[in-house]
């Protein structure tokens, strides 16, 4: 019997992953623009020269285009866990739904309240009301960052939690454990410097273009000045929280890990791979290739993810296949154990309602002892290799971030010199290099929740709840209108979105450009 | 301090709380009232301007505030979360779009390069206002009316066969049947309802353009349509309260927690619970009473009292819908599957960690109120829009 409907659960995924991805589109940028918009103000403030209201005016014009867009990609996102996702929402709610109120409470009255006063409260309140307002946006919004990036590292290693088998769902046990997990740290500090190199590039590119154009050199100059240096320390940041963030990921979640480095066979002194090209099918593995051709640093991926070059990394063929000398349990083994959890639980529920309290007390012991592997119980009798992530989407995403970030580390070094120098000038090639790195920022950093959210395929909840076993009871007819209805609303919302800015950077802040007599 | 609170008093006080949080919502929804006379109050183009600078600067807080109500709601009553937003998809979707649209209608409706035109984003901005407060009130509507749902959490043990889902809607129209279910003539109360929260929307957004807006002109046609917008809010708010007063409630046996149809329930909630009684019937006049000063006394202030009232008046019909042994969220599909602030609410370490967190809320409220004081202190006029650097 096979009635579990897969092009549902495929197109509530589709879904998620395109709300998510137009809504990421443009949250980075809010996250760091803000961040520099207040350095800015402060700096007008301290100095109290007119130039960096104005600078600071012409960047706040960009943030807002950006801003409202954000806003309006979010809140379907929210909602999604309940629309498209409401198992999920009722099996781990107890855990997940604190954050996302808390983000509500704390996060977004910050950024909606003082937005407002940053935009319009120029001439109402002093000069300090406002610089504190523009701090509090940034507060706010990395707030919001904070909380939401909570719940989803609870999603990759949840902790802090217990199986309530009476309200058959997860509760919290530990508020500190969940905010405070390893994954969520690094997670937090990762995303938000990431987004913190992609505003400093995209302010960078702008101030670029407007030295190749010969036009307005100061808010250039002094852009490039401030973000070359904010920019490369968010990079250094983001450098070491994403080495953080990968030893998390080879400690909760071996099967992503070896995905990202299209690792079939476990070994010892693993090496790193640095360039690969895949292209020959794997033999033991159904659908998948190996690489045709890579590039490897002998030792390094052992000594990268556990510290220790002769630590085991194991493939994917030591998980699914099992790989009993170094005691990894197969996923056949564990989809028996986990379908014990599961036929448990409901020889549980039953013996409790009839009263048999023996029953029921040996039935939550067969529960006790085989939770860790719940999940993997949906997948009882059905085609294992199904628990594997697509191994070439999570080798190329990752790898292709990895060597952006180089890239950018590199760039905002070279113009922090040039600049320090007072070399900039003429530099052609090198405005047109950071023009053209602006959407590169952009490739990272989607490239990076790629790897976060395909590599853990088909967990929604780390070895707890497949995807299979999260969706909302809905015909896929009604996701595929919902998909192709927000698909086209957002691109029609992006567009325009691009096209404001477009002209907003071509105007310029005129001020400064056309009555420099006017400032001080 | 909130360790020590039984499960059912943390439920209560929760639930207070996101009564509070929808009551500020549908205060807050004179933005989207707003929205849908932007071209019966101004006659040109610098009116207009005026209109939606004048709301573009509190859209956020509301948009804030129903973002903030779905997430209180998802950590305190996860399953309702989980069974009303799969279940009643449509609505929620449809509700969720208009107010996608909105967001970014004030930002871009007026810049240079804005690609659709300004046109578009204004009708954006219409159906933000239609739809949103229409849908809101049949929705809530449906907390007394009850909506065809089933709740079975063995469900998840399922391995084969149908799929393990808990929550499941068993009608093919995923809550949009609230229009036109027949039963107890439910589609007239759900209709009713949403018009009312409708109207009550334009006309709090006359009140508060009258309170805002540096015009003779606006406030004088703010004044003529409110007193329209104030009948037909009175006839379908009038019609819904006392068919409600008079219709079966869903009841819950205190001893067995077995749901059950009682005659006249929520005019016995109200009988029995004589404090939300009387909060309510001060919001009532408190609403009136705010119409009352601004249409006949061509007074500005009547949105301080419309808006204490609005508040009031929902924040106990909430109140009703889920105290004194009453299931909030019914199901006429099979009455035990009814959900109650007792069965559908978070575990008590969570409702502890969330009561700590709401005692922000009122410093939220409070720099809120302090910042909306300071940039309010004189009226939106045209030449300070003139000398506006950031203009919607
Ligand atoms: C400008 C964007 C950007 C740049 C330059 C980098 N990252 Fe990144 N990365 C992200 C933007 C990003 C992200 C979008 O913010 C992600 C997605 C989820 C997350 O936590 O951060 C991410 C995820 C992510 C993950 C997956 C974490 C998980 O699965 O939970 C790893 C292992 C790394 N990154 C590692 C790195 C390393 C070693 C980098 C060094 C150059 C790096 N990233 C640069
Ligand atoms: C904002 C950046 C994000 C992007 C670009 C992103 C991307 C994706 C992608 C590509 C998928 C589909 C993967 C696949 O089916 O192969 C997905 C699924 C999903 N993501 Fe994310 N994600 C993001 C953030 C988040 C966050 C912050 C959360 C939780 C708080 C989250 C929760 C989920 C859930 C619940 C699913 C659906 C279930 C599943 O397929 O696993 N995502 N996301
Ligand atoms: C899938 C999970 C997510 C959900 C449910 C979600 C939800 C929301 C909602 C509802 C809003 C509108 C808030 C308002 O009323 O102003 C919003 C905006 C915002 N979100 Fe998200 N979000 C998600 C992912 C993220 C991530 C991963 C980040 C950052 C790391 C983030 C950062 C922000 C920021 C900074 C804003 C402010 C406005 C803007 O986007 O420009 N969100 N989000």
């Amino acid at each position: 019997m096979e009635q579990i409907d897969f092009s549902l659960v495929d197109w509530s995924r589709a879904q998620f992953a395109l709300t998510a991805m137009y809504h990421w589109l443009f949250v980075p940028l809010t996250l760091g623009l803000s961040f520099i918009l207040a350095i800015m103000e402060s700096l007008y403030v301290k100095t109290g020269d007119e130039k960096w209201k104005e600078i600071t005016k012409f960047w706040m014009g960009i943030f807002g285009v950006n801003f409202a867009i954000g806003v309006a990609t979010g809140i379907i996102l929210e909602f999604e866990f309940g629309t498209n996702w409401s198992n999920y929402s009722w099996f781990v709610g107890d855990i997940f739904g604190a954050p996302l109120a808390i983000e509500g409470i704390m996060a977004f009255f910050l950024e909606s309240t003082f937005v407002a006063i940053m935009f319009f409260g120029w001439k109402k309140v002093s000069k300090k009301v406002h610089l504190l307002s523009t701090w509090m946006v940034f507060v706010g919004s990395n707030l919001s960052a904070l909380w939401i990036l909570v719940a989803n590292a609870w999603m990759q290693n949840p902790t802090g939690m217990r199986f309530n088998p009476d309200s058959v769902r997860n509760e919290m046990l530990s508020f500190w454990d969940v905010l405070l997990s390893p994954t969520a740290l690094n997670k937090f500090f990762h995303t938000v410097t990431s987004a913190y190199t992609l505003s400093a590039l995209m302010v960078l590119g702008i101030s670029s273009w407007y030295l190749l154009k010969n036009r307005e050199q100061i808010l250039a100059m002094r852009s490039i000045k401030l973000v070359a240096i904010f920019g490369a320390i968010a990079m250094i940041i983001t450098v070491i929280t994403g080495d953080g963030s990968a030893k998390e990921v080879a400690k909760h979640q071996p099967m992503k890990f070896a995905a990202m480095e299209g690792l079939y066979k476990g070994q010892q002194n693993a090496p790193l791979v640095a360039i690969g090209l895949f292209g020959k099918p794997n033999p033991a593995t159904p659908n998948k290739e190996e690489f045709l051709f890579h590039i490897e640093i002998p030792n390094m991926l052992s000594y990268l993810a556990f510290m220790d070059a002769n630590a085991f990394i194991p493939g994917i063929q030591d998980l699914v296949h099992g790989n009993h000398e170094k005691g990894i349990l197969s996923y056949t083994e564990r989809a028996e154990r986990g379908k014990m959890a599961i036929d448990a639980l409901a020889a549980y529920q039953l013996a409790k309602k009839t009263g048999k309290i023996e029953e029921a007390a040996t039935q939550l012991k067969i529960l006790e002892n085989n939770f860790e592997h719940f999940g993997y119980g949906y997948y009882f009798g059905r085609n294992v290799h199904e628990l594997v992530p697509s191994v070439k989407i999570s080798f190329y995403s990752f790898h292709l971030m990895v060597i952006l970030g180089g890239h950018f580390l590199l760039l905002f070094i070279v113009f922090w010199y040039l600049e320090k120098k007072k070399k900039l000038e003429g530099k052609k090639w090198l405005f047109h290099t950071a023009i053209w790195t602006m959407p590169l920022a952009y490739v990272a950093s989607e490239a990076g929740w790629v790897v976060a959210e395909v590599g853990r395929q088909p967990w929604v909840i780390q070895d707890l709840l497949p995807s299979i076993a999260a969706v909302s009871q809905i015909d896929a007819f009604s996701v595929q209108i919902t998909f192709f209805l927000f698909f086209t609303v957002f691109t029609a919302l992006l567009i325009a979105e691009i096209k404001i800015m477009l002209s907003k950077v071509k105007t310029g802040s005129q001020v400064i450009e056309n009555k420099q007599e006017t400032l001080k | 301090m909130f360790e020590n609170l039984s499960l059912l008093v943390l439920q209560q006080y929760w639930w207070i709380i996101v009564s509070l949080l929808g009551a500020l919502l549908v205060f807050l929804l004179f933005v989207q009232g707003g929205q849908t006379m932007l071209y019966c109050l101004a006659k040109d183009e610098k009116e207009r301007n005026l209109l939606v600078n004048s709301l573009g600067r509190k859209w956020e807080l509301t948009f804030t505030t129903l973002v903030t109500f779905g997430g209180a709601f998802f950590a305190s009553f996860p399953l309702f979360y989980s069974t009303s937003f799969g279940g009643a998809y449509w609505v929620w979707i449809a509700i969720l779009f208009a107010f996608v649209l909105q967001a970014v209608s004030y930002e871009y409706r007026n810049k240079k390069g804005n690609w659709l035109g300004q046109k578009t984003y204004e009708t954006f901005l219409f159906i933000n206002g239609l739809l949103g407060t229409l849908l809101l009130g049949a929705a809530v509507s449906t907390f007394f009316t009850g909506s065809m749902f089933s709740v079975e959490k063995m469900n998840i043990t399922r391995l084969s066969g149908e799929m393990p889902i808990i929550s499941s809607w068993e009608t093919p129209f995923h809550g949009l049947e609230a229009v036109w279910t027949l039963e107890k003539l439910a589609f007239l109360q759900n209709l009713s309802l949403g018009l009312a929260v409708f109207f009550l929307s334009r006309l709090l957004a006359n009140l508060y353009f009258m309170n805002n807006i540096e015009s003779q002109t606006i406030f004088e046609r703010s004044r003529k349509i409110l007193g329209i917008n104030s009948a037909l809010f009175l006839v379908f708010f009038l019609f819904w309260l006392i068919r409600l007063l008079f219709i079966d409630g869903f009841a819950v046996n205190p001893q067995t927690k077995e749901i059950f149809m009682q005659n006249n329930k929520y005019l016995h909630n109200f009988l029995e619970m004589p404090i939300v009684l009387i909060l309510f019937l001060l919001g009532v006049v408190s609403v009136l009473w705010g119409i009352f000063i601004s249409y006949i006394k061509k007074s500005d202030k009547g949105i301080w009292f419309a808006g204490v009232g609005t508040v009031l008046v929902v924040l106990n019909l909430f109140l009703l819908a889920g105290f004194n042994h009453t299931a909030y969220y019914p199901s006429t599909f099979n009455l035990q599957h009814s959900l109650t602030i007792e069965n559908s609410s978070s575990s008590h370490f969570t409702l502890t960690a969330m009561s700590y967190v709401s005692l922000f809320v009122p410093i939220v409220l409070a720099y809120i109120w302090y910042f909306w004081r300071a940039m309010n202190k004189t009226k939106l006029s045209t030449e300070e829009l003139e000398n506006e650097s950031h203009k919607y």
